[in-house]
């Protein structure tokens, strides 16, 4: 019988992917164009949060959105309707964006001409939130019909972002959603994230979001 | 619903290994993967097995050692393990502070492997 013999590996799994996430991230900030990671699950609001910014800022900021819907156009053609470059990655039932497709979507994009790009990713809570895109912020929406309990079951998601978005509060009067409870269990998971509260339907909450967006790209042109 | 791509990554440093180590068969590779990640065992095993087919590591035995999800106390600065399942709503056990901020349990690591 052949001896068997011990070889350190020692090496990050997703080192590949973190590699492209930096080049990314680098050659964006040579454009100075932010890249904003936009995180959900199906059917929370990101196309109409989406949207309600290209109304807000698009006289303010010259902006860009990469689609990754599972296989439809209905996005992107909702978003280029409003006069934005998008650009609609085919992710074919892909659970998540890599890096390594963002870079498409940014190829495809004139990203000379944009001081900020949004990615739309899958609707998904569990898998995005292991795969760095390259984005300088990343961004997550959790409705209010989804329930307060999210960040117990998805609690790496929670995590990694910088600013949750509590979408459809015109539901709370509807629902046992508990907004304090929400808070406190996102902050034990992570001190640093910044919490608001919209409503893409009715408009409120949105004037707090756009500052935020514009407060931070302001922040990276510097 | 991840494991695929992981997999591949995993796959690919561990034949790297092998041709640099003149490796004639991978027999089994250790990894850490942290608690909080939410791949499956026995998907990461079915996938390897399917994508190694023909390959040196064919075969191999994937050895997953789930490393804790770590916590500490910004109040008091005591360190502890937690459960995903509870993460959100953690107390610490030493002064009863709730500023609990996340150290680890995040890692995705290729410790070592066993070959011929």
């Amino acid at each position: 019988m052949e001896e068997v013999r011990l070889i350190e590996v020692k090496e990050e799994i997703m080192a590949d992917n973190v590699k492209v996430a930096t080049e990314v991230r680098e050659r964006l900030r040579k454009t100075k164009t932010m890249l904003l990671n936009l995180m959900s699950s199906p059917g929370s609001g990101k196309t109409s949060l989406i949207l309600q910014t290209i109304a807000n800022l698009k006289d303010k900021l010259r902006l860009g959105v990469i689609e990754a819907d599972i296989d439809s156009k209905v996005d992107a053609e909702n978003v280029a309707a409003q006069g934005i470059s998008a650009v609609q990655l085919r992710t074919g039932g892909f659970c998540h964006l890599d890096a390594t497709m963002v870079t498409q979507g940014i190829d495809a994009l004139a990203v000379n001409d944009l001081d900020l790009i949004i990615i739309e990713n899958v609707g998904n809570l569990v898998c995005p939130a292991e795969f760095d895109t390259g984005a300088h912020k990343n961004v997550m929406i959790l409705s209010v019909p989804e329930g307060d309990d999210k960040p117990l079951k998805y609690p790496l998601m929670f995590s990694i972002c910088d600013l949750l978005l509590v979408n459809k509060i015109d539901y709370l009067s509807l629902s046992d959603f508990d907004m304090s409870a929400l808070r406190k269990r996102v902050l034990a998971l992570n001190p640093r994230i910044v919490i608001l509260e919209v409503s893409c339907k009715t408009g409120s909450g949105i004037d707090a979001w756009v500052n935020w967006l514009k407060k931070e790209f302001d922040v990276f042109k510097q | 619903m991840h494991e695929l791509p992981v997999t591949e990554s995993i796959l690919k440093i561990v034949l790297k290994h092998a041709e640099k180590n003149n490796v004639r068969k991978v027999v089994s590779i250790s990894l850490q993967v942290g608690k909080l990640s939410d791949l499956e065992d026995e998907w990461i095993q079915r996938y390897f097995d399917y994508l190694s087919k023909g390959t040196v590591a064919e075969g191999a035995k994937l050895k997953i050692e789930r490393m804790p999800i770590m916590v500490q106390c910004s109040d008091c600065a005591t360190s502890y393990e937690a459960q995903a399942t509870n993460l959100g709503e953690l107390i610490c056990p030493a002064c009863g502070g709730k500023n609990i901020t996340l150290v680890s349990g995040r890692e995705y690591y290729i410790k070592d492997m066993e070959v011929q």
